[in-house]
Order: C-alpha cells, then sequence, then structure tokens
C-alpha cells in the first residue's frame, strides 16, 4: 500500500489530471494567449507519451512464471477483497433489521459477521501490498504506463483504503459502545460511510481492469488525451462495477455461511447450535439472493463485450476460451445444488414443510436435465470410426443441445426452480391468512407457467428457427420472464405474509450434511470466482492493455485447460487454508482460559465439601 | 478437530472434481502470433495465397465471424468477386472502389464503408460495422498481408488474382511487421504430398489404415484417372456410396504439380487386385 502511495506521489502534477509531460505543456500553452487553441492542442498530443512496447529483454527473468507469481497473488488479494468489501454491506442491512425490530441476535449476528470481516482486512492488505510489489517488479513497463495513465488517482485510492481502515475499526471496535438509542443512529451511519467508501474503492479499481481490456480516453499509440474520468469510464466499467458487486455480496454470504456452518459442526450445545443453524440460513440467504441476479448482470457484461469488441466476446464465447465454461456450467449446477439442497433440509425444521415437499422431486429433475444440457458440449473429438458411424461431425442429439439457446433453456429453467426452492423454504413456517390468498397462489401459479413457457419457446424458437442475430434477442425475453418471477415472487408473498401465523421452527434440527452444502457453497464460489477472472483477464490475449500496449512477455500465450485447472485449484485451497485459519483466529478471540488458583492457597473447607 | 479434518476433507474432494474436469475437456494452448519473416524474394503466386489463407484463418482471425454462423458474411460460402460487383452497384455504397480489389482493400481498413444488410452494429441501422479496422490494433495486419489474403479471396473461387506479387523494394516496412504463418514447403513425392494434405487421416493409403473415407489402396481398380482428379479437385460432387460427405475441397491448397504427384501415383494404386 506504501509502495502505491509513493508511486501515486511521485506520479501526482500540478493539474491532476493529465501526465506530467502533457500537463506542463498545457500550462505553458495555456499562458501564450497568442497562440491558436487548434495549436495548443496539436503541440499537446505532440508532447503525450505513447505506450511503451517492451521486448521480451524487457521483462525480468526469475525463474518462474511472473503470470503465476502475479496471477496468484492478485487472486488471493481479490479473494479477501471481495470478502471485506461485501460482509460490511449485508451486516449493515441486518444490524438495522435488529435494530428496527430490537431483536438483539440480528445484532449479535451482525457483529460477529464482522469479526470475520476484520482478520480478512488485515491479509487482504498484505496481499494488495504483495500485488503491488510483484507488479512493479515483474511488470516494470507495463506498471510505469498504467502509473502514467492513472497518476493522482493512486493517491485518491490510497487516501480511500486508509479511509477504509479507519471507519472499518471504529465501526467494529465501536459496536458495543453506540448499541442503544440515538447512538445506534451514529453507528450505522458509521456502517454507510464505510460501505460508501468500500464500495467507492472497487469502483477505482474496477476502472484499472476495465481500462486494460477497453482502454478510453487514450489515444491508438496509447497515449493519455483525456481527464481521469474519461479514462475511467470505459464501455466495460459499469457492467464490471455491477456484476463485482453482486457477485461479491454472494461470496460473501457464502463464506460466512461457511463459518455458521463449521461452528454448527463444532457446537457442544443445543443453543449454540441453534444460532449457528439461524446463522448459515441467513448466510445462505444472503448467497442465494443475491446469485440468482447475478447471471443477468453477467449477460450484461458480455453484451457490452460484443459491443466493444465483437472479437473479444466471439473469443470468450466461442473460441478457444469456450470450453471453460463447460467448467463454469460444472461450479454454478454444484452452487444451485447445494443452495436448493440446504433450502430443502432446512425445511424439516417446521412441520408446515410438508405441504409443498412434493414439488422437491420435481425441482430436484428440472435441476439434473438443466445440468446435463448446460454440460453438453457443442462438439467433442471424435475418432474416425465414430465420424464415419456419425456421418460428420456434429452428434444429431447433442449438437443441438450443445448451442447457447439450450443452455440458456436449462439455466433460466434453473435459475426459476431454485427461486421456487426459495418461494417454497420461505412458505413453510406460515399459515396465510389474507382473504384473497387463492387468487395470490393462482397468480403466482400463473407468472411460473407463463415464464416457463417463455423461456422454453424464446430458446426454441429464436435459437432454432431464425436467423442468428436473433438469438441475443431470446435472452432478453428469457431474462425478464425470470426476473418477473423472482420479483413478482418476492412482492406477492410480501403481501400474502401480512398477518400469516408463524408456525414453530426447531432452529439447531438440522441434518450435519445440509451444513456440508454450505461448504460446497463458497469452494464452488471460489473456484468460479477465479475462474471468470482468468477469462476475463484472457480475452485480452497477447495485450497487456488491449489494442494498445502488447505482451511481448514468456507468458503471453493463452495457457490450456489443466494448466488454468491446476493454477485455480491451487490458488483456492490457498484461499481455503487461510479462511480456515480466520475461522479459528475468530474462535480464538471468544475463547477465555479460566484463571488458575493460585497453588499457596488452600481449598476452602466449604468447596472441598 | 475432527470437524477440521471433515470440512477440510470434503472441501479438497470438491476442489479435485472441479480440477477433474479441467483435465477431461480437450486442451488447446492459444498462442500469440509469432513474429516471422517472409522471404518476399521466394514467394510465388501459389505461396502468396497461401500465406493469404493461413493469414485469413490465423492472425487475421477472420473467421472468427466470417463462417456459417452467420455472425458476418461466409466469405468461403459466394463467389466473392460476383457480390464485391454487386455492393459496389448499391445505392448504399459510398466508397470509392472500382474494382474487387478496391473494394475488398477497403472494407477491410474501413468496415463503415459499407456495411452488408443485417451485419451492422445493434442499434446502427447497418450504419456501423462490428469489424475492425484490419490494419489497426488488435489484428494489425500490414499491406503485404491484407493483400495476400485479397489474392486468396479471389483465387478460392477460380477468378483473376489481380493483386501483384510483393517485391523486394515494395515491402520493406512489410518485410518487418513480419507474419505468423509459415509457408509450406512444395511436396516433391507422393508420400510428401499425403502427409502435407493429411490423406491418410481418412483413407487406408500407404501404411496407415483408416475407415472414415474409401479405402485409396485399390482405388485404380475402381476410378480412371480423370475420375481421381475430378474427386480431388470436386470432392462433393460425387460421393462414394457408404461415406460421409466431410472430404474437405483442396484444390485451394494444392499446387497443380502437387496434384498431379497425387493423381499418378493414387492411379497405380491396385493391391486389392493383387
Amino acid at each position: 500500500m506504501l509502495l502505491v502511495l509513493m508511486m501515486a506521489i511521485v506520479g501526482l502534477n500540478g493539474d491532476g489530471f493529465l501526465p506530467a509531460a502533457a500537463a506542463a505543456e498545457v500550462d505553458a500553452k495555456a499562458h501564450d494567449a497568442a497562440v491558436d487553441k487548434d495549436e495548443i492542442r496539436e503541440e499537446t498530443r505532440a508532447a503525450l507519451i505513447p505506450a511503451p512496447k517492451p521486448k521480451r529483454s524487457n521483462y525480468p527473468n526469475i525463474g518462474v512464471s511472473s503470470r503465476t507469481i502475479v496471477w496468484v497473488v492478485a487472486q488471493m488479494h481479490l479473494f479477501f477483497g471481495a470478502l471485506v468489501l461485501a460482509v460490511p454491506i449485508f451486516v449493515l442491512v441486518i444490524e438495522f433489521i435488529g435494530f428496527k425490530t430490537n431483536d438483539d441476535r440480528y445484532d449479535d449476528m451482525a457483529h460477529e459477521f464482522m469479526k470475520i470481516s476484520l482478520t480478512a482486512y488485515a491479509i487482504t492488505a498484505l496481499f494488495g501490498g504483495a500485488l503491488a510489489l510483484c507488479l512493479f517488479l515483474l511488470y516494470p513497463d507495463f506498471m510505469n504506463y498504467m502509473m502514467r495513465v492513472f497518476g493522482s488517482q493512486m493517491l485518491v485510492y490510497a487516501v480511500l483504503f486508509f479511509l477504509e481502515s479507519m471507519l472499518l475499526y471504529i465501526y467494529y471496535y465501536g459496536w458495543d459502545a453506540l448499541r442503544y438509542g440515538n447512538s445506534k443512529w451514529v453507528h450505522l451511519t458509521l456502517g454507510l460511510l464505510l460501505n460508501a467508501v468500500g464500495t467507492t474503492l472497487l469502483v477505482v479499481a474496477n476502472s484499472w481492469t476495465t481500462f486494460m481490456m477497453a482502454p478510453s480516453g487514450v489515444d491508438s499509440a496509447g497515449a493519455v488525451i483525456g481527464n481521469i474520468w474519461e479514462v475511467m469510464k470505459g464501455p466495460l466499467w459499469n457492467p464490471l462495477n455491477l456484476h463485482r458487486f453482486i457477485a461479491n455480496i454472494a461470496f460473501g454470504g457464502a463464506v460466512v455461511g461457511a463459518y455458521a456452518a463449521f461452528k454448527f459442526l463444532s457446537a457442544k450445545t443445543a443453543a449454540a447450535k441453534a444460532h449457528y443453524d439461524w446463522m448459515g440460513y441467513t448466510s445462505n440467504f444472503i448467497a442465494i439472493l443475491a446469485f440468482l441476479p447475478l447471471p443477468f448482470a453477467g449477460y450484461w457484461l458480455m453484451a457490452e463485450v460484443y459491443a466493444y469488441s465483437q472479437q473479444m466476446g466471439i473469443l470468450a464465447m466461442g473460441g478457444i476460451l469456450a470450453w471453460l465454461f463447460v467448467i463454469q456450467a460444472v461450479l454454478i449446477c454444484t452452487i444451485l445444488f447445494a443452495g436448493n439442497y440446504y433450502l430443502w433440509s432446512g425445511m424439516a425444521r417446521t412441520e408446515g414443510s410438508s405441504r409443498y415437499q412434493w414439488l422437491i422431486k420435481y425441482i430436484a429433475v428440472i435441476l439434473v436435465l438443466g445440468f446435463l444440457v448446460w454440460v453438453t458440449p457443442h462438439n467433442v473429438i471424435y475418432t474416425s470410426n465414430e465420424i464415419a458411424k456419425l456421418g460428420g461431425v456434429n452428434h444429431p442429439v447433442l449438437s443441438p443441445l450443445g448451442i447457447m439457446p439450450a443452455k440458456n433453456i436449462a439455466v433460466f429453467l434453473m435459475l426459476i426452480v431454485t427461486f421456487l426452492s426459495f418461494q417454497i423454504y420461505r412458505r413453510a413456517d406460515k399459515v396465510i391468512t389474507v382473504s384473497w390468498q387463492d387468487w395470490g397462489n393462482a397468480l403466482m401459479v400463473a407468472i411460473y407457467i407463463v415464464a416457463i413457457g417463455n423461456v422454453i419457446f424464446a430458446g426454441i424458437y429464436y435459437g432454432y428457427f431464425t436467423n442468428t442475430v436473433y438469438k441475443v434477442g431470446s435472452s432478453v425475453i428469457q431474462v425478464t420472464s425470470t426476473l418477473v418471477v423472482i420479483v413478482a415472487g418476492v412482492v406477492i408473498d410480501s403481501l400474502m405474509f401480512k398477518g400469516a401465523k408463524t408456525l414453530p421452527s426447531s432452529w439447531g434440527k438440522v441434518s450435519d450434511r445440509s451444513q456440508y452444502a454450505l461448504f460446497a457453497l463458497p469452494i464452488a464460489f471460489t473456484w468460479l470466482m477465479a475462474l471468470m477472472g482468468y477469462i476475463r483477464s484472457s480475452v485480452r490475449t497477447h495485450w497487456h492493455v488491449y489494442t494498445v500496449m502488447k505482451d511481448n512477455s514468456p507468458d503471453n500465450y493463452i495457457p490450456t485447460l489443466a494448466t488454468v485447472g491446476n493454477t485455480v485449484t491451487g490458488v483456492t485451497l490457498l484461499f481455503l487454508i487461510f479462511l480456515l485459519f480466520i475461522f479459528w483466529i475468530a474462535n480464538l478471540s471468544g475463547i477465555k482460559q479460566i484463571p488458575p488458583a493460585p497453588a499457596n492457597k488452600s481449598v476452602p473447607a466449604e468447596s472441598a465439601a | 478437530m475432527t470437524v477440521l479434518l471433515k470440512t477440510l476433507g470434503f472441501s479438497v474432494a470438491l476442489i479435485l472434481v472441479f480440477t477433474a474436469v479441467s483435465y477431461v475437456l480437450p486442451q488447446m494452448k492459444g498462442e500469440a502470433p509469432v513474429d516471422r519473416e517472409v522471404d518476399v524474394g521466394a514467394l510465388t503466386m501459389d505461396s502468396f495465397i497461401a500465406l493469404g489463407k493461413d493469414l485469413y484463418q490465423g492472425k487475421g482471425t477472420c473467421t472468427l465471424c466470417h463462417n456459417q454462423l452467420g455472425r458476418a458474411p461466409d466469405l468461403l460460402a459466394f463467389n466473392v468477386e460476383k457480390e464485391s460487383l454487386q455492393r459496389m452497384a448499391d445505392s448504399r455504397y459510398q466508397g470509392k472502389a472500382k474494382d474487387t480489389e478496391g473494394y475488398l482493400r477497403e472494407s477491410m481498413l474501413d468496415p463503415n464503408i459499407y456495411v452488408v444488410s443485417g451485419f451492422g452494429k445493434k442499434g446502427s441501422n447497418d450504419t456501423e460495422s462490428p469489424m475492425p479496422a484490419i490494419d489497426k490494433p488488435p489484428v494489425q495486419l500490414s499491406a503485404m498481408e491484407i493483400d495476400a489474403i485479397i489474392a486468396y479471396l479471389q483465387h478460392k473461387d477460380g477468378n483473376t488474382v489481380t493483386v501483384a506479387l510483393p517485391t523486394e523494394t515494395s515491402s520493406v516496412a512489410a518485410a518487418q511487421e513480419k507474419t505468423v504463418a509459415e509457408i509450406p514447403p512444395l511436396a516433391q513425392s507422393p508420400e510428401e504430398a499425403i502427409a502435407k494434405f493429411g490423406c491418410a487421416a481418412c483413407h487406408s493409403i500407404l501404411e496407415t489404415e483408416s475407415t472414415v473415407g474409401p479405402n485409396l489402396n485399390d482405388v485404380a481398380t475402381r476410378l480412371s484417372i480423370d475420375q481421381i482428379r475430378d474427386s480431388i479437385i470436386a470432392p462433393t460432387a460425387v460421393i462414394a456410396e457408404g461415406y460421409p460427405p466431410i472430404m474437405p475441397d483442396l484444390s485451394e491448397r494444392m499446387t497443380i504439380k502437387e496434384l498431379e504427384i497425387i493423381v499418378q501415383f493414387l492411379a497405380k494404386q491396385t493391391k486389392g487386385q493383387s
């Protein structure tokens, strides 16, 4: 961090936004009223420095792949960064719910979540510093260029980081001191500020990533011609901001869910089990609720990637990187299976669930079929005999299932039935009493039927019976239908639950198996984050900054899937080890040693008796 | 401790399942374009066209979009010469090209000059093309490489190649630009030709056996020398009974000399009769 700060100060100049050379040129020229404005612009442009063109020999060789080092360290920083930025978001919401309902359980749980975030924060900073060091050491030309482009913004980032640290510590350590009455409003305001600063940090850092993918504010040679705002607001910035914001919450929810599961499995008393069962349920609720809209943010991001560069989009979705989406399918399906299984297991907490359990088998069938379609590749590598038998390289059944329209149908149906699981879970412990409940239920069923019909029809009709250009359009119908189910489900249920009778729930009486589902979630999320981050980064191919600065390092190729798998696995295992360390530390802070009895003190006669 | 070991074991097992999936999928490596010098002095029109084809499929990344999936007009599916003339006669055409060569070069350097109906960027009403200017990053082909692609596109339909071969003086800069393609050496013997064009991948020939395509060890007992030549030049014209129509059109890749080497060799293959 200090390194970033120092570099930022070095990069700072009077203008604040332009590189030093350009700013000096602007200042000099601006004072010369006799010179024509166009002339100033031309001369300023001439003074601008293009992106460097490093040769292979310009890259330091330390005997180990520089890319792998940066890849692992960056990914670790991103994992922990995601966690520490996401947890305070839902902690604030939980704290607010506890404040409004006067239920201390919420407040205690929110405080416990923050304990995890606090330990993770220090690790985030350590990996952040290590990443900056690795980048400056291993990619000096690239970092020199990035510092020139973003210059003073790095200083803003450093200031935000210090502000984030201060707010985080005050928010956590001031929890009990500002717990009741008007003081709670002060604490909630601190939480809001913490999240505002954290989210600003996120979007600032995102601008570096999206600049590398789709540079803006620079000319074709990479020389800066715009101000910092023009550099930041590239075409992919906002889609990535939204995608990472939502994904972080889902990831954070999954990680604290694993913490709750760990504590549940370790708990010795019924009260502790009940507490951590409830904590795990809340975490899963957060993770799945944030996960459901994530594909839509992903669609937006990919649509913008296509709009920016069709070539880049096709490389990701239909080129060499396309096979990675088969692994993505396995990972997302694992998340959906685990999330659904946990909800079904959780329904056992209340007797009211028997009204809805008949639906589970149908949901399970749709999930399994959806998974099978999603992982079906368009073409596989056949032997010559197989090609002869098939009459070509396209399998008559599997090939149609391997293309995007079939996968879209599978994905959206899986999302819809996952929401159904979520909805029946929420209804399981309630007896609805509103007079219009029959109409409400009929409306909900109708919305499901129409949405499922839309998803299937749009996928088949636009995917197989119209021109390719309409295929993308079909996903709009599917996205809208799925979102309507989710939004309508939440709204209708909220209205129907008014005055509903709540059946007793036996918190803590849930199977141990369900807790392993809570572990599967963060593992799959972690692997998925690393994989998708790799894909997003790899679409730049052999460019540090796409179309502007070439990557001529020895690692400028796209590695094989097994290499990617090994690296992602390595980094996930590393994260898991750090995570268990955090859980252990969080546990350790709650343990108090019993003071030993003085050795020379005799035992009172009454106690001995 | 038991809980720690159980959760750790479960997590590691799950991670390994994901890793295993990455192992069972096809393993491909995407190399960055490698700079190789082109010996302009040694270029023949055939090798220049071959270079154009390699660029079209490789460094130029043309096939990413120009394919049968409908992302962009499939240039291999129609006669580029005829199509170009029609487009230049279109009232929407605003360019300055007078012939196919000029039109093709213009459409690569400034794809927005004429956008084929239905292939424009969304919302642009076919006034803006999603295709990048081919001489700019990320593709960044040199003038000589663009000429090679034009030569290939003209040649593939049997049209006259109007692009001049690059000379030493005209391509000093182009030689520095370099290319990903390596011009394959001309085959000098039947064995080299069969290996170069991968005939043995589908046919039983020489020492290899394959049942994907008809056995060529006895082809001379079934086909005349002209029929053998025709089956290479136009493989889909007559499909051998019981075999799929998957033989690629090799006529664009072979020189006449290579074609004749293979045809003369096959015309002597009567092993099935012995």
